[in-house]
């Protein structure tokens, strides 16, 4: 659904040349939550923009919806949405009447408009509020808008910059089912965040932005699995005797009070663990298991941890 | 692109009449310079009568509306910019110059407005005007505005900000006013200083106007005054027009 191959963009400031994007590569599948990762400066929403057409890439080329962004970037607005962080509607504005000009700047006639407008506000649980200006919505309900806004074209992709920036939990987890609504009705969306939970929740494949560059890509969880694997702790009065005995693991950590497993899969290792402990005849006190979370990931491949920006 | 012009052009208006407030702010200061300032023109200009001031006085007002009203329209882009409503505009097929002209249509239409409530309210100062002249001088004015509508839409894209909108319309402004012969007629001036507004676009426009308001069509400057208005507003669209399609920031 979209493909790119060395995408590039500088930009020319007064302290010299920033390259925000130096060649990113990525393929995205129909049907798919792809997430763009990365701290704030990374060049993900550089690259959203490209693609949206906002912004002229300098290098490198891609395709979107079967189109080529560079030769034909007004069929690729026909068929994308895009959705920009800071939003896209004026205070006294209602959702009601954006909706149907948005649609209609599309081509499509009056009364279809309005009868995609009044669809769109049901699905998307803002009828109650559409004839009432903009800036009376809650923050959950205003970036509602923004996303009808931008698929009441039903577009076949949808970019969303940082849709859940500045919401609260609960408009959050709303927003996160909104997204995964319009993956099943058969939408690609693209979506750019640098909250870790939100691209393991949400996502079916991300790709780790660092720099201008794409550092890792993979299903959240391939990705976790690729860098370090599950750790088991196993909480014992006597470790060295657990150590011994637990030997056939491949990485066994001694420390004071526990010993640390480094496996593949940790929900399988954990009964071969107690198994092993068991016939060893090992005192078991506490067994537990962490997984490694995108944070791991990111600060394997960049050396830097995404929590510290 | 017609079909997308009349679709801005209809969603600004109803912005506009959500607020109509703007109709009376937009005609108080003119309004005030009818009450307060013109009846210092018959001594002051030698004439005998009301209505022969007003000739004179009514077009320069009428275009220094046109003028200001104009620059000042950028304001409002700049809330749409920080809105992201431009953005999301972007991102559509419609066309690059429906959103200039229907956003500088729609500051011509509410000049227009404006312009035929100051001109009833000098009816009733005895000023008298044929039909056709006032539709030809109403002309002028909408030229006028969509240039001056379109430049500060086309500034606004390039400064982004209000606080250097606000003292670089300021500063074309002013030189433009006092160089038109808008509040007095230039040929009171010393021979340097016409010499000087001959090269100010507005001042043939000015003069185009109070011809029409006297009767007399057939002087040159009607024409030349609307002609040169129509290149500068088709530049300035065609300017501002390409700011809108190129993406910034």
């Amino acid at each position: 659904m979209i493909k790119t191959l060395g995408l590039r963009k500088s930009f020319t400031t007064r302290h010299g040349t920033v390259d925000a994007v130096r060649g990113v590569d990525l393929t995205v599948d129909e049907g798919e939550i792809f997430g763009f990762l990365g701290p704030n400066g990374a060049g993900k929403t550089t690259t959203l923009r490209m693609l949206a057409t906002l912004m002229k890439p300098d290098g490198g080329e891609a395709s979107i919806a079967g189109v080529d962004l560079l030769q034909d970037p007004g069929e690729v607005r026909r068929r994308i949405g895009y959705v920009a962080q800071g939003g896209s509607t004026l205070d006294d504005s209602t959702a009601h009447e954006e909706l149907v000009l948005q649609a209609r700047l599309y081509g499509v006639s009056k009364s279809e408009a309005r009868a995609r407008t009044a669809r769109i506000l049901d699905s998307f649980q803002l009828t109650d509020y559409a004839e009432r200006k903009c800036k009376t919505y809650s923050g959950g309900q205003r970036r509602r808008v923004d996303i009808a806004l931008g698929i009441i074209h039903e577009p076949k992709v949808v970019f969303l910059d940082e849709p859940t920036t500045g919401l609260d939990p609960q408009s959050r987890a709303h927003m996160w089912d909104e997204v995964r609504r319009l993956r099943d009705e058969g939408m690609t969306i693209f979506i750019t965040t640098h909250y870790l939970d939100e691209a393991d929740a949400l996502c079916d494949r991300i790709s780790i932005m660092d720099n201008g560059a794409i550092v890792a890509s993979g299903t959240p969880s391939a990705l976790k699995k690729e860098i370090s694997g599950d750790v088991v702790r196993v909480g014992v009065a006597l470790p060295a005797a657990a150590a011994a005995a637990l030997s056939g693991f491949s990485r066994v950590e001694l420390h004071d009070d526990s010993v640390r497993l480094y496996v593949e899969d940790g929900a399988t290792a954990i009964p071969l663990v107690i198994r092993a402990l068991d016939s060893a005849g090992v005192a078991l006190g506490t067994i537990e298991l962490h997984r490694p979370s995108l944070d791991d990931v990111f600060l394997t491949k960049t050396g830097r941890s995404l929590r510290e920006n | 692109m017609l079909r997308d012009t009349w679709l801005i052009f209809q969603h600004q208006f109803k912005a506009l009449l959500r607020n109509p407030v703007w109709i009376l702010v937009g005609v108080f200061q003119p309004v005030m310079y009818l009450l307060l300032f013109a009846p210092l023109l018959k001594p002051a200009l030698g004439v005998q009568t009301n209505a022969e001031a007003y000739e004179i006085f009514v077009p320069g007002l009428l275009v220094l509306l046109a003028i200001f009203g104009g620059l000042f329209q950028g304001f409002g882009l700049i809330s749409e910019l920080r809105a992201g409503v431009i953005e999301r505009s972007r991102v559509t097929p419609v066309s690059r110059l429906a959103l200039l002209l229907g956003r500088s249509l729609r500051d011509t239409a509410s000049l227009l407005a404006q312009a035929v409530i100051i001109t009833l309210l000098a009816l009733a100062f005895d000023l008298r005007v044929f039909i056709g002249n006032l539709l030809l001088a109403y002309l002028m004015l909408a030229l006028i505005s969509l240039m001056t509508s379109a430049v500060s839409y086309g500034v606004a894209l390039a400064v982004k900000s209000e606080d250097a909108l606000a003292p670089l319309m300021n500063t074309v402004a002013q030189p433009v006013l006092l160089l038109s012969g808008i509040l007095l007629p230039l040929t009171y001036a010393p021979g340097w200083l016409q010499g000087i507004a001959d090269w100010n676009p507005f001042s043939w426009a000015v003069n185009g106007v109070r011809a029409l308001f006297r009767g007399d069509l057939g002087a040159p400057a009607v024409w030349q005054g609307l002609a040169i208005m129509a290149v500068l507003a088709a530049l300035a669209v065609a300017w501002a027009a390409r700011l809108f399609a190129r993406s910034i920031r």
